[in-house]
């Protein structure tokens, strides 16, 4: 039925054309468009459809001009309301003037004949403030509107996300503990050798000078073989707890293998503290280590170099450095400290600083 | 069986019997204390051992025992999600009735692998329906069943619900529709799961 019809059919009724045919669509609009404003020549709004209506339960919207209600943030500076139909297809974006502030888009469609305007009003993307704000229901929107199962869906893949957080949380969790396990040594909870690395990487990048101090255990091995393993691992425990006694708690203590450890001193690059802190270390590994019935005596060599030798710090060349002097302590008679210098047997073709 | 729905079964007997019931059956099962992850698929062969050892340890038929999931999921505070998202559904029992055929569809939009049996509602005559559920071996006939007897409730209908067959694969529920406004439905705002996000079963 195209509008002019309609008209003719409701003058022939001797009814008041323009409000009669709007009242018989009336009803029709308000079930197809539950959201929509009519809006006559002068600016006021007409009618507003029920769900709009919903929005302020105790202030009728018709009777009011439209921008008294509305805010209209586009098309911007449009004074006249006969005007919105022409800017940008008749597509607005519009607010509520008092609190809630709801954002709402809108669509216009000029009916010439009667001389109004139909607005038709969605919340856009505001729907879950809007739907929060003014407690609507699925019967405050048409059923063609797929505001509802947007809400559904919204709602559906919160909740999914709310789970794959949580397995998330959980796999984080694991993956710290596995990877703690992974950098640290099951039988003295000691560093290992990839903590290790990733240690000295840390201190080179930050530039943070540094002691680096190799440890062989001496006669480890024939503890191993006369008092057996459960000796050799008593050992190694009561060598653990020397090497935490003696070091500070940011250093780090490495087991970098059976009976080589390698100890990293954070911001402590002084050869000659070093020194007496590895002969002290040496010290305290002498004192016989009582197991069971047994008692067993071991030593340790030690090899170190510091940050401060080195230009460029290379771990690579200071690990090679350090075991370097270590072999000197054996070679000369174990039991000792060597600290790193040129004049070292065998440095022939890796000098400093290169 | 989707993690989401062996979840369903763990947060039920927590919620329901308790943690130490839990610990026994997580035990008893080789499933662990920790239990599933919703967002996980295992085995359907797990899903069943699950409820074969719970009927075991209530001295109950699985029929009981899922009915009273369904119950569980519709009315405990800790599932609030899944009866709001089943209220989605429709404004009344009856158009949630008719909605029940997409259900698997409505779930695999929000978690594409989670496989729920396929639902079918024929109207037999007014106020009387039949419901038909598929799936390999069985046992979501009971659980619909109590899943609609505690809707029917949310929505304020008077219903009355009878499982035909259960525990087979093709299983018939009849809804017997008395009153669909026998008292005041509970209030469903479009608004009201995304405030204050629901728990969800966990």
């Amino acid at each position: 039925m195209s509008l002019d019809v309609g008209r003719e059919t409701l003058a022939a009724t001797g009814q008041d054309g323009e409000t009669a045919f709007l009242s018989v669509l009336r009803e029709a609009l308000d079930r197809l468009m539950p959201m929509h404003l009519q809006l006559g020549a002068t600016g006021h709004i007409l009618h507003a459809g029920p769900s709009l209506q919903k929005l302020r339960p105790d202030a009728p919207l018709a009777g009011r001009r439209f921008l008294e209600v509305f805010e209209l943030k586009r098309p911007a500076s449009l004074t006249r309301v006969s005007d919105l139909a022409c800017a940008e297809g008749g597509r607005l974006k519009l607010a509520l003037r008092d609190a809630p502030r709801t954002g709402l888009v809108g669509l216009v469609a000029p009916v010439p004949a009667f001389d109004t305007l139909i607005v038709n009003i969605s919340f856009g993307f505001n729907i879950i403030d809007a739907v929060q704000d003014n407690d609507l229901t699925s019967a405050d929107f048409a059923a063609t509107d797929l505001a509802v199962e947007m809400l559904y869906l919204v709602e559906a893949k919160t909740a999914a996300l709310r789970e794959w957080k949580a397995l998330n949380q959980r796999l984080q969790g694991a993956m710290t503990a596995a990877e703690q396990q992974a950098s640290s040594d099951m039988l003295t909870g000691l560093a290992n050798r990839r903590a290790m690395e990733e240690v000295l990487n840390r201190l080179i990048t930050a530039q943070t000078p540094f002691g680096l101090m190799n440890l062989d255990l001496d006669f480890f091995k024939s503890v191993n073989d006369t008092l057996g393993h459960a000796a050799g691992d008593h050992v190694l425990r009561r060598v653990a707890d020397i090497l935490k006694a003696e070091t500070r708690a940011n250093d780090v203590i490495v087991r970098a293998g059976g009976d080589e450890f390698v100890l990293i001193f954070v911001g402590l690059s002084n050869p000659e503290r070093l020194a007496d802190l590895g002969r002290r270390i040496i010290a305290r590994l002498e004192v016989p280590i009582p197991f069971e019935a047994d008692t067993c005596h071991i030593s340790g060599s030690i090899g170190l170099t510091v940050s401060d030798f080195y230009t460029a710090t290379d771990a690579e060349l200071m690990m090679q450095h350090a075991d370097m002097a270590l072999y000197a302590s054996k070679r000369n008679g174990r039991g000792q400290v060597t600290v790193y210098s040129e004049d070292l047997p065998g440095i022939g073709e890796s000098a400093p600083g290169d | 069986m989707h993690g989401l729905i062996n979840r369903a079964v763990q947060c039920f007997v927590r919620d329901i019997y308790g943690a130490d019931s839990w610990a026994t059956l997580g035990a008893a099962t080789g499933v662990g204390t920790g239990g599933f992850e919703s967002m996980l698929t295992y085995d359907d062969e797990i899903t069943f051992r699950l409820l074969d050892e719970l009927c075991r340890m209530r001295k109950r038929p699985a029929e009981d025992i899922l009915e009273d999931i369904g119950t569980y999921l519709v009315t405990h505070p800790n599932t609030r999600a899944i009866r709001r998202l089943l209220r989605f559904g429709g404004q009344s029992f009856t158009e949630l009735l008719h909605s029940l055929d997409d259900l698997p569809d409505r779930a695999r939009l929000a978690v594409p692998e989670l496989e729920l049996p396929a639902l079918h509602l024929t109207e037999l005559k007014t106020g009387r329906f039949k419901l038909e559920v598929a799936s390999s071996r069985g046992g979501f006939g009971p659980v619909m069943a109590g899943v609609l007897r505690a809707l029917a409730d949310d929505y304020g209908a008077l219903a009355f619900l009878q499982l035909q067959s259960a525990m087979v694969p093709r299983e018939v529920l009849v809804i017997d529709l008395l009153d669909a406004e026998f008292a005041e439905a509970k209030q469903f705002y479009l608004g009201g799961g995304l405030e204050r996000p629901a728990e969800g079963a966990q």
